[in-house]
């Protein structure tokens, strides 16, 4: 359950103040699939990186699986990170030196998760993209699609409760960018909390829910 | 841990050349210090080691007193001489003393025939052959017998034999030195130099000979072995006592022991050693600066990579030891790479110069390799924590 009231983001660029986001107040139960629609600029990236607790608001209150995340310490966010949130990102942002497996691996290493249960679980998860036969491959080896997929399995490796998806087809032909949509809907039946920054209308009228935003308010 | 160095290792070695040259700074850094060392090690062995031949139960009287700590003084105004009677009552007075050589200095020209030299003359006794080691090349050296009884004979050196006699048998010959002729019966063999005159270049007299010849009242030196190195400074102070006593209650002698003179000259090798190596720690600091520019290029490189770990909830505490551990590899391996040319080099110079005992010290193993270390702990704490402060968004943004 995400639950946002009052929320504003405010940035400073140079004398003047941008307000990326005004008042939203926001609900989002478990296992919804919600698109955050709107043109460049509305606050849509801001609004995700909030709920990812990547930023935090300049006012308002977020509570998170009824956690109250607002003024929360840094140390304490990573960790929800970590565990309940999985981001996939435009431009996967995979790390070039590790083959798709490495990458996969990546946040149990940090999360000090034993060797034989990171193995089991990067088995688990490639499979679950379908890119078992790739573990051994380096990003630049991959198609877009194949390393949006490895991107993927990173961002449920450590078994989160919502998937954060900043434009994940922006960077794709329509064929992968279809899969890659279908792939995250799966995971969003098996209950995962789906919510998809995009500009394409198809994917956002394939989403439950679709909130749209303009100048930082929720317009719809 | 191991994971996080084997992260580490991964991203230094997706940069093949900037790792190779940061590593061959620390390494020139660190081989530098160690070979350094080594060689103010090795000067220090070689030194003490020439010392030692001396025997380590050996006591030196020296006329005259003077306020230092092993160097030998230099003589002023002497109150009382020190005698031929100071010397033998040593020898008499006090049972730990084994056996005991006076000994005077002077400066002549020696001649044989047409041929002359201006050489050092000593004036000793018998014992002074095994006290200082010597051994005869020929013949005898000074008889032994009453020390106050100067016969007119002399043992040379092996460089007065080749001057004066050029390939004839110096044996039995006759010396002039100044108005004396002196019969010589042996030639001592090649020593060099050894504290502080060439004993090869010397004539050896009798020393109630020496005394005469120079018109001397006061020894230079009087050599004193006991009979163990254990009980040297009781038997140092028995020596001040008698002389004491016989010098109208005044103490106008200094007594040098090979371990005074050793202990400075340590001490001065020492400081030498560690001032070489404080040097060469120099290099080592500015490898540290080359890890620190090289971490840094590395932080701006990998911000994505850096804002990326943030969001799958890496916290920044991590973020630091990912790079610490990352400068500290670059360090560690350049260290051991270091320590192992400059073990290579001092094998081979050993090889190469053999009469020079170049060491590396344990210290400056562990001492380099833990410098090393810090110094990459050090110069990349500040790149760390730049890589941790980035902001994830801004740093994700970023393709």
């Amino acid at each position: 359950m995400i639950r946002l009231e009052n929320v504003s983001r405010n940035f400073q660029v140079g004398e003047e103040t941008v307000h990326a986001l005004c008042n939203v107040t926001l609900e989002i139960p478990q296992g919804d699939y919600v698109a955050l629609m709107g043109p460049s600029g509305s606050g849509k990236s801001t609004l995700l990186n909030v709920i990812g607790c990547l930023d935090r608001p300049n006012s308002g209150t977020y509570v998170l699986e009824g956690k109250n995340v607002t003024d929360m310490p840094e140390n304490e966010l990573s960790l929800i990170r970590r565990h309940r949130i999985g981001f996939v990102f435009q431009f996967f942002h995979l790390v070039p030196r590790l083959d798709a497996a490495g990458n996969v691996e990546l946040p149990m290493i940090f999360a000090e998760i034993s060797r034989v249960e990171r193995s089991r679980r990067v088995a688990r998860a490639l499979d679950s993209v379908g890119l078992s036969h790739r573990a051994k491959h380096r990003p630049n080896q991959l198609s877009g699609g194949e390393r949006q997929r490895v991107a993927i399995a990173r961002a449920v490796v450590m078994g989160p409760a919502i998937l954060l998806a900043d434009e994940p087809t922006g960077n794709l032909d329509t064929h992968s960018g279809k899969e890659i949509v279908e792939l995250i809907e799966r995971m969003n039946s098996e209950g995962l909390t789906l919510i998809v920054v995009t500009h394409d209308p198809t994917i956002g009228q394939r989403a439950r829910r679709v909130i749209r935003l303009s100048d930082g308010e929720i317009v719809d | 841990m191991f994971d996080l160095f084997l992260f580490a290792w991964k991203a230094l070695k997706g940069h093949r050349l900037r790792t190779v040259l940061c590593t061959l700074g620390v390494g020139i850094g660190v081989a530098s210090v160690v070979l350094l060392t080594a060689l103010g090690e090795g000067a220090r062995i070689y030194v003490t080691g020439e010392l030692a031949t001396l025997g380590s139960s050996l006591i030196i009287v020296l006329p005259g007193k003077v306020e230092t700590e092993g160097m030998v003084p230099i003589i002023g105004g002497v109150p009382h001489d020190l005698t031929l009677k100071d010397a033998e009552e040593i020898r008499r007075r006090i049972p730990a003393v084994r056996t005991m050589s006076p000994l005077t200095l002077g400066q002549s020209l020696v001649s044989h025939g047409a041929l002359s030299r201006n050489v050092a003359v000593i004036g000793t006794t018998y014992e002074f052959l095994h006290i200082r080691r010597l051994s005869m090349a020929r013949g005898n050296f000074l008889p032994p017998g009453e020390i106050d009884r100067g016969s007119p004979v002399c043992v040379i050196g092996t460089r007065v034999e080749q001057e004066l006699f050029r390939g004839v048998n110096p044996l039995g010959k006759i010396l002039r030195i100044s108005d004396f002729r002196f019969r010589v019966i042996g030639v001592i063999s090649p020593k060099g130099q050894s504290m502080g005159f060439n004993i090869d270049d010397v004539v050896m007299i009798p020393v109630a000979s020496a005394m005469k010849v120079y018109d001397q009242t006061t020894l230079f030196r009087i050599f004193v072995e006991t009979s163990s190195y254990n009980n040297l400074d009781q038997t140092e102070e028995k020596i001040i006592e008698l002389i004491k006593k016989r010098h109208e209650d005044e103490e106008d002698i200094t007594l040098l022991t090979q371990d005074s003179v050793l202990a400075s000259f340590n001490e001065i090798f020492t400081a030498l050693t560690l001032a070489l190596a404080g040097i060469a720690a120099i290099s080592l600091t500015v490898a540290g600066v080359g890890i620190m520019n090289v971490m840094l290029v590395s932080v701006s490189e990998r911000t994505s990579e850096i804002g990326l770990l943030k969001a799958i909830g890496v916290k920044s505490s991590q973020v630091v030891s990912v790079f610490l551990a990352e400068a500290s590899l670059l360090s560690l391996i350049g260290g051991i790479l270091g320590l192992i040319t400059a073990v290579l080099l001092v094998y081979t110079s050993r090889r190469v110069f053999p009469a020079f005992p170049v060491e590396i010290p344990h210290w400056a193993v562990l001492a380099a390799i833990a410098v090393a270390v810090v110094v990459g702990v050090l110069f990349g704490v500040w790149p760390a924590r730049r890589a941790a402060k980035l902001d994830p968004i801004q740093a994700l943004s970023r393709r």
